[in-house]
């Protein structure tokens, strides 16, 4: 186990942690202010990454200009179907867990069969907006990927300021805290939560539009993002966003190392496990609060 | 008495097994064998009503405990040479050990995560079985030959593959099934399920210990699975890693709500609606949007989202609320 191998694998695994932190986030803000369990998460990265490959094959030129296009427009429109089902379906079920349980996966396979139809069984590439390769002592590798890093973390800042620092994010968080008290207080409760959970689906559109250069589109792919999104939404506590942090970085980076020096199976096999020992033993999460 | 099994209850599920008996004389050949899948299928549907309708613990793993029974039948067959009754007791056994195991470590948590780590178990499983291709051949999956599908009682030997014998054997089978669960949620255990169901709470502090009830539930449950998973290799020769994916354990869900959550007989009546449903829609759609990609996943989230809209007490919970306020 060289050094220059355990760096590779490292980066690997840094632009793992990252998407997966972007979508983890989404998923935890749906679910800790609206008590949602959005099996349907994946799809919407799924959908954001088929819009990414639409929008890039529309808009000719040079690639940075598509790549830019998609990562405006794919988030939107996927932003726009999740606040579709989120008035048409979720408002309906009063957001009850088990009905929403229900129509989220219905939902899920909803959305596969949209792609499938409009988009088709293939996996399609998407050309990254630059090629620029930075010369390391033991290896080139690919300046994308890192900028991929680059431009989560500040997106994941831009998300903290917003939920920490805003007048939106003070009111999202007095939903969370206690939904009731919110609307005595006359916060419109029922508006928070389509926004909630628009802007949960596009963080995963954001995710999906950036992996998409670096792994194809293809209607399948939201199945394991939202395994690993679960996963570290529960070893950070379900809805604690700093856990979610911290559980991304983590899982992402054994993701990656492991997947690197293992079979991938074997890989998948342990650290679900792992997981689910932790949430059994422990189901707050590793960093959550108990429940109150 | 309220809550004890009262004639009319008894007649009306004789009824039914009696009108699954007789349809095999009538039913065309193709419909016939629809007939015997559902209802092995249906089994899978009961044992899932057990957990999710009484006890009202949304399981998104429950291919697993499928899975269990289908391998476990079905890899003592292929590998070991054993014979039919004993590799369908090693394919309830598997479930048993299964469902205990991991009952003990699922039922410590509760509400979403509930959900979440059966998911993940369930993942867990399936990962393993493509992880152990080389005994299970992964997604191809092992075919039974028809020489080990034989059942023998003494000198009479039964071949699982004629069709008659495959109905009757699924027959028995669900006919077993259907009045173990009526009599369990008729028992006094049945009753605690429920009341863990409305307030688990409240059923502890009238000294129930509802985490032994819950597990009880959850083995019962895992065992019936199994049951329909070890019927189902032996009687259609086929155990592949497709059966531990998780639709597999999102099809009793939708079975259990099309028929009706805690009602004895829906999972059966929503079985066989969805598969022809699933069956029908299929070629209507394929022959009207060719070239669309139509495939049945896409049905049933259709199907999901409107029941759990508008229907979201299904078929036989329905009429149980309307009309006939006794069905069990």
């Amino acid at each position: 186990m060289s050094f220059p191998f355990l760096l590779l694998a490292t980066l690997e695994g840094l632009v793992t942690a990252a998407t997966l932190a972007l979508m983890a986030i989404g998923l935890s803000l749906v679910f800790g202010v609206m008590r949602v369990v959005n099996v349907a998460h994946g799809e919407f990265f799924m959908l954001g990454a088929i819009l990414a490959w639409a929008v890039t094959t529309a808009v000719g030129g040079h690639p940075a200009i598509g790549f830019l296009a998609a990562l405006i427009v794919a988030p939107l429109l996927v932003g726009a179907a999740a606040l579709a089902s989120e008035r048409l379906v979720l408002r309906k079920l009063h957001y009850e867990p088990e009905a929403t349980i229900v129509a989220t996966i219905g939902l899920l396979y909803i959305i596969q069969q949209v792609a499938l139809t409009f988009y088709g069984p293939d996996a399609r590439p998407v050309v990254a907006p630059f090629t620029y390769r930075v010369a390391l002592p033991w290896f080139g590798y690919s300046g994308y990927k890192l900028a991929v890093i680059g431009f989560s973390i500040i997106l994941l800042i831009g998300t903290w300021l917003v939920l920490t620092r805003t007048r939106a994010g003070l009111i999202m968080r007095a939903t969370q805290y206690d939904r009731e008290t919110a609307q005595a207080f006359g916060i419109p409760v029922d508006r928070v939560y389509a926004w909630v959970f628009a802007l949960g689906a596009m963080l995963a559109a954001v995710a999906a539009v950036l992996i998409v250069p670096i792994q194809q589109a293809h209607y399948l792919m939201g199945h394991d993002p939202l395994l690993l999104s679960f996963i570290v939404v529960i070893i950070g506590g379900l809805g604690s966003l700093r856990g979610t942090l911290v559980a991304a970085l983590l899982i992402g980076l054994s993701d990656g190392i492991l997947s690197v020096f293992y079979s991938p199976t074997l890989a998948k096999i342990v650290a679900t496990s792992l997981v689910a020992l932790v949430l059994v033993f422990r189901p707050q999460g590793l960093f959550g609060k108990t429940a109150r | 008495m309220r809550g004890a099994i009262s004639v009319r209850i008894v007649l009306l599920h004789v009824a039914v097994v009696a009108v699954l008996f007789l349809l095999q004389f009538v039913l065309p050949t193709y419909h016939h064998g629809v007939m015997a899948r559902v209802m092995v299928l249906a089994v899978f549907a009961m044992g899932y009503n057990l957990l999710f309708g009484y006890t009202g613990l949304l399981s998104l793993g429950h291919a697993m405990f499928f899975c269990a029974g289908l391998y476990g039948a079905g890899l003592t067959v292929y590998h070991l040479d054993w014979a039919v009754a004993p590799a369908f007791l090693a394919g309830l056994a598997s479930g048993l050990a299964l469902s205990v195991g991991v009952g003990v470590l699922v039922l410590r948590t509760t509400g979403p995560a509930f959900l979440i780590v059966t998911l993940m178990f369930g993942q867990i499983f399936y990962l393993l079985t493509l992880y152990f291709a080389e005994y299970t051949r992964g997604d191809d999956g092992i075919v039974l030959s028809q020489a080990m599908r034989r059942l023998q009682f003494g000198d009479t030997v039964i071949d699982l593959t004629n069709p008659a014998n495959r109905y009757m054997a699924a027959w028995i089978l669900f006919s077993v099934v259907l009045f173990i669960t009526l009599a369990l949620v008729r028992a006094p255990f049945g009753r605690v399920l429920i009341a863990i169901r409305e307030n688990e709470e409240r059923t502890r502090m009238l000294g129930y210990d509802t985490f032994v009830s819950k597990l009880a539930a959850m083995v019962a449950s895992g065992v019936i699975c199994a049951a329909a998973g070890a019927a189902y290799a032996l009687l259609f020769g086929y155990a592949g890693a497709s059966f531990a994916e998780v639709h597999f354990s999102i099809l009793p869900l939708l079975w259990v709500l099309v028929g009706g959550a805690a009602t004895v007989l829906g999972p059966i009546l929503g079985t066989l609606l969805m598969f022809y449903l699933v069956d029908y829609s299929n070629d209507i759609l394929n022959a009207y949007f060719q070239g669309w990609n139509l495939s049945y996943l896409g049905v049933v989230g259709v199907a999901l989202v409107l029941l759990i809209l508008f229907f979201p007490k299904g078929l036989l919970g329905s009429v149980r609320e309307r009309w006939v306020k006794w069905l069990p």
